[in-house]
């Protein structure tokens, strides 16, 4: 049945566009705001709620001999990868083995960084879809920077483990679109845990999911309120970032008065809205904004310009190929996919050379998403479909240059490229082994590292599901997913 | 109306490059060779792919598949350098030509929201040959596609008729399915339980089948029409689309099928695996998602990637459509019969089912799905491996016409590339 309302979340409500800022531009027109900011100290808390995160017991592992997209854009065939301690520590011909290491033979393999997929929802839109179920979207709000999509976060999603053998090593979980501001988004570890601490990426930073056009005003709109139009989208976003500089005045007169040995002081109330949204200002916290429109992504350009902060990335972004060059300049990298289109008006003009098109800006910072249970699963694929159509006009993509799609970029759009995202020595050795070229419709991955512990071996399938939900249940006997 | 296969920039700037695509002027009338080919008859005899092969097309008709054919004066020849050359793909059971957007209801056709069983709402009226979508999948390799009802919140587990369209944008073929959602998914159209959702097909039936029974308004479940048209649709055995994937809930249906002598298909069928001697035996056709491997429901708790491999295995007849029906869905078919391949389906079962095995369920198999001497020329010529996510069409021929492969989506990227070129920001 086709309903758009309840149970089944209709991929246009998901769709949600956020943008990430990241620290790494040379060339941004934007000024940092961090460096005239950070001396405002935050309202004083410890980090809450911190990763619990510990690396698998792991062996020093070489993989022999195989054709190897180091994520950087090179591309070294017959090399050997060694994974110790956690980490890449060498790439290249002939290799020693270390004492006591595992070899594996990757002759006629490929072997990729861990993919990442900067826009999930698992665990916050868990399979079952039942009602219960609907944890991303906190729709009672169109402001909503107070919440935290790790808080809705059901370790058991079933989809964790779907989209592991499809390499995905790292993922970005967001809440939902509705909102103009929708809360924090998180970086997580793709291991099976009981509670998402243990999969909290440590020391990431948090990402601030941000949503552009269609999804707020109508939501709000129905209701007759403010945003009901897109010019209300702007004006609800903007009111928002004059009280987040408020917020920081009235703290940074505070520590002021404090430094100076004022008596009788109280520190202002402490505003979990505006602690995210100051977040953002001072540059800790990496927009990551749903944003379909080439015309509304140039007015949050604008917007962020305003107000001092960056955009990390648009997500969706489907008209992003119409103003490639503006997102260069501004160092913010689009997250798309290749061929989902027409859904929603705002997604009328999508292309699937939208990822193409891009990455042929001088500095463009293309980022292969999903939004999908379905496509997390196949994020190589769904970039193999846009290299298709670049190769039909004329754009020929190499795998090392793609392979950054799903990887460096995406490292890169969620603050995280330098300690993921390439098989660089030093680097967290999350590593896919596939069974031939990851940009085939017909790879498969054979094993997965994350931080150099085995995660997931083909050859010997788990006999029981990791997601509690599946466990004895007989209609789930037998399969193999 | 038929669109003319243009001349396209593109075609002509890589009319040097042995792997371009195909331009051509001529749309019918004249003749084509399609010479050393790997050809994909997919005909019930065929079982392998014939290599070397030349396909040779005449007045928009398959008049010779063999080697070293001769090309009569006048023909235009292709060289197809062993690419593959299969007939036009299956878009699935959607909405093609039935929305523009999928979230604008004021473009959106799909579904008869009256709050009654209405099973003659027939959803090919609403049909629109000239959506922008059929110029863009059929350059893309999709040439058939089955225009479904939906069954939706306000309307009926009963969702209507639909049929099989070209995407020559020819008129619907006259072959009604009739389409039905049944399960979980369904309980909001059949007051809150899954079993009256036979308790009311059965009554629908029986409603149908005795014209002249009496009964007072209120108990009656169809219109006088609807009682026509779903009496028409008996006698002439046509075809019932079930929607449903529990596997206890496919047994019902084939239990029910079997006691009403109706003929089904299965769509859907996330647990179809787990009932795939009974289908097997039923001769029972089953429609599926590949990529369907998640317990989105308590409907789908044994869906697994294998259900189509499984299915083969046992001997039941699959097809391949993608369970979104959204027009953007369609393109997904390829992709989703190379998983399947990838997951164990033999990749000759995986290609026809997204060519002969729909079109003979839904009673085009003269129009689609294999490429035969005599038949009108429905051939697609691939830059690679057919169901290659990295591989598209070079040349698509379908309703007997060579078809362009410009669209609203090449002429949009034609448009900004040239800007992004220029270096232009906004």
């Amino acid at each position: 049945m086709i309903d758009l309302s309840s149970t089944h979340w209709p991929r246009a409500l998901l769709a949600g566009v956020m943008v990430t800022l990241t620290a790494c531009s040379t060339t941004a027109t934007v000024a940092p705001p961090a460096a005239r900011e950070r001396s405002v100290i935050a309202p004083a808390t410890p980090t809450p709620y911190p990763s619990t995160y510990k690396p698998a017991a792991s062996v020093p592992t070489l993989i022999r001999g195989a054709t190897v997209l180091i994520g950087n854009g090179e591309r070294l065939d017959d090399v050997d990868v060694l994974m110790s301690n956690g980490k890449i520590t060498a790439v290249g011909r002939t290799l020693e083995v270390p004492t006591g290491a595992v070899v594996i033979d990757g002759r006629g393999k490929w072997v990729t960084p861990g993919l990442i997929d900067v826009h999930s929802h698992l665990g916050v839109y868990p399979s079952p879809g039942v009602e219960a179920h609907s944890d991303g979207n906190e729709a009672t709000s169109p402001s909503t920077p107070n919440v935290w999509a790790e808080h809705s976060i059901w370790p058991q999603d079933p989809g964790f483990e779907a989209a592991l053998e499809g390499g995905i090593t790292t993922l970005h979980v967001l809440p939902g679109s509705a909102n103009l501001f929708g809360g924090r988004s998180v970086s997580v570890k793709n291991i099976h845990a009981v509670s998402y601490q243990s999969m909290k990426f440590p020391d990431a930073p948090h990402g601030l999911k941000m949503a552009c056009g269609e999804n707020p005003k109508r939501v709000y709109g129905n209701r007759r309120q403010l945003p009901s139009t897109r010019m209300g989208n702007v004006a609800g976003w903007r009111a928002q970032w004059i009280e987040a500089q408020e917020y920081m005045r009235d703290w940074r007169q505070y520590e002021a008065r404090s430094a100076a040995s004022a008596k009788d002081l109280r520190p202002p109330k402490r505003d979990l809205r505006l602690e995210t949204l100051a977040g953002v200002l001072r540059g800790e916290i990496l927009i990551q904004h749903h944003c379909y429109r080439a015309d509304e992504m140039a007015i949050v350009i604008d917007m962020a310009r305003e107000f001092g902060y960056r955009v990390s990335t648009f997500h969706h972004a489907t008209e992003a190929y119409k103003i490639s060059n503006l997102l260069a300049e501004n160092n913010i990298c689009a997250a798309v996919w290749a061929d989902w289109w027409g859904f929603k008006m705002e997604s009328y003009d999508a292309i699937p050379e939208n990822m193409i098109l891009v990455d042929a800006a001088p500095g463009g910072c293309t980022v292969v998403h999903s939004d999908s249970a379905e496509g997390i699963q196949r994020l190589n694929q769904e970039a193999a479909k846009g290299m298709a159509f670049g190769k039909r006009m004329g754009i020929d993509i190499k795998p090392e240059h793609a392979i950054r799609w799903l990887t460096a970029n995406a490292a890169k759009a969620i603050g995280l490229e330098k300690r993921i995202g390439t098989l660089e020595n030093g680097k967290m050795a999350d590593v896919v082994v596939w069974n031939g070229n990851p940009f085939s419709v017909y790879a498969l991955t054979e094993r997965i590292y994350v931080d150099g512990a085995l995660r997931f071996d083909r050859s010997a399938p788990r006999n029981l599901p990791e997601s509690d939900f599946l466990l004895g249940q007989p209609a789930a006997a037998g399969v193999i997913r | 109306m038929k669109l003319l296969a243009t001349l396209s920039l593109l075609g002509a700037a890589f009319a040097t490059t042995l792997a371009a695509p195909v331009a051509l002027t001529d749309t019918g009338g004249s003749s084509l060779l399609v010479r050393n080919a790997t050809v994909y008859t997919m005909t019930h005899d065929a079982a392998a792919a014939l290599n070397g092969t030349d396909v040779l097309v005449q007045d928009g008709r398959v008049t010779a598949i063999g080697t070293a054919l001769a090309a009569p004066a006048g023909t235009r020849v292709i060289e197809a350098n062993g690419r593959a050359l299969t007939p036009g793909i299956f878009g699935g059971l959607g909405h093609i030509g039935l929305e523009e957007i999928g979230l604008e209801q004021s473009t959106g056709d799909y579904a008869q929201r009256l709050g009654q069983m209405r099973p003659e709402f027939d959803v090919t009226l609403a049909f629109n040959p000239e959506s922008m979508s059929l110029v863009v999948h059929r350059s893309n390799g999709i040439t058939f596609s089955v225009l479904a009802p939906a069954a939706a919140r306000g309307g009926s587990l009963v969702a209507g008729l639909g049929a099989p369209i070209g995407l020559d944008g020819s008129a619907p073929a006259p072959a009604r399915a009739m389409f039905v959602d049944l399960g979980g998914d369904a309980n909001d159209l059949s007051g809150g339980s899954r079993a009256a959702q036979f308790m009311l097909l059965r009554q629908a039936l029986v409603e149908a089948r005795a014209p002249n029974l009496v009964m007072v308004h209120h108990e009656r479940l169809l219109s006088l029409s609807g009682r026509q048209v779903l009496l028409e649709f008996l006698k002439r055995n046509s075809l019932f689309v079930l929607q449903v994937d529990r596997a206890i809930d496919i047994r019902n249906a084939l239990a029910f099928a079997r006691e009403e002598k109706l003929n089904v298909a299965i769509r859907g069928g996330a647990e179809a695996w787990r009932v795939a001697t009974a289908l097997a035996a039923a001769r029972v056709p089953v429609i599926l998602d590949p990529l369907d491997n998640l317990p989105d429901s308590f409907d789908k708790v044994g869906a697994t990637l294998t259900n189509a491999a499984r299915l083969r295995a046992a001997g039941v007849t699959v097809a391949i459509s993608i369970n979104d029906t959204d027009v953007d869905d369609a393109g997904k078919t390829r992709q989703a019969a190379g998983n399947a391949v990838a997951h164990g389906m033999p990749k000759w079962d995986a290609i026809a089912a997204v060519t002969r095995v729909p079109a003979e369920i839904f009673g085009v198999a003269d129009r689609f799905g294999s490429i035969e001497r005599g038949r009108t020329a429905d051939l697609v010529l691939w830059s690679g491996d057919p169901l290659e996510v990295s591989s598209l069409p070079d040349l698509v021929v379908t309703g007997g016409r060579v078809q362009t492969l410009e669209s609203r989506h090449t002429a949009l990227r034609d448009r900004h590339y040239e800007r992004v070129k220029a270096g232009m920001a906004r």
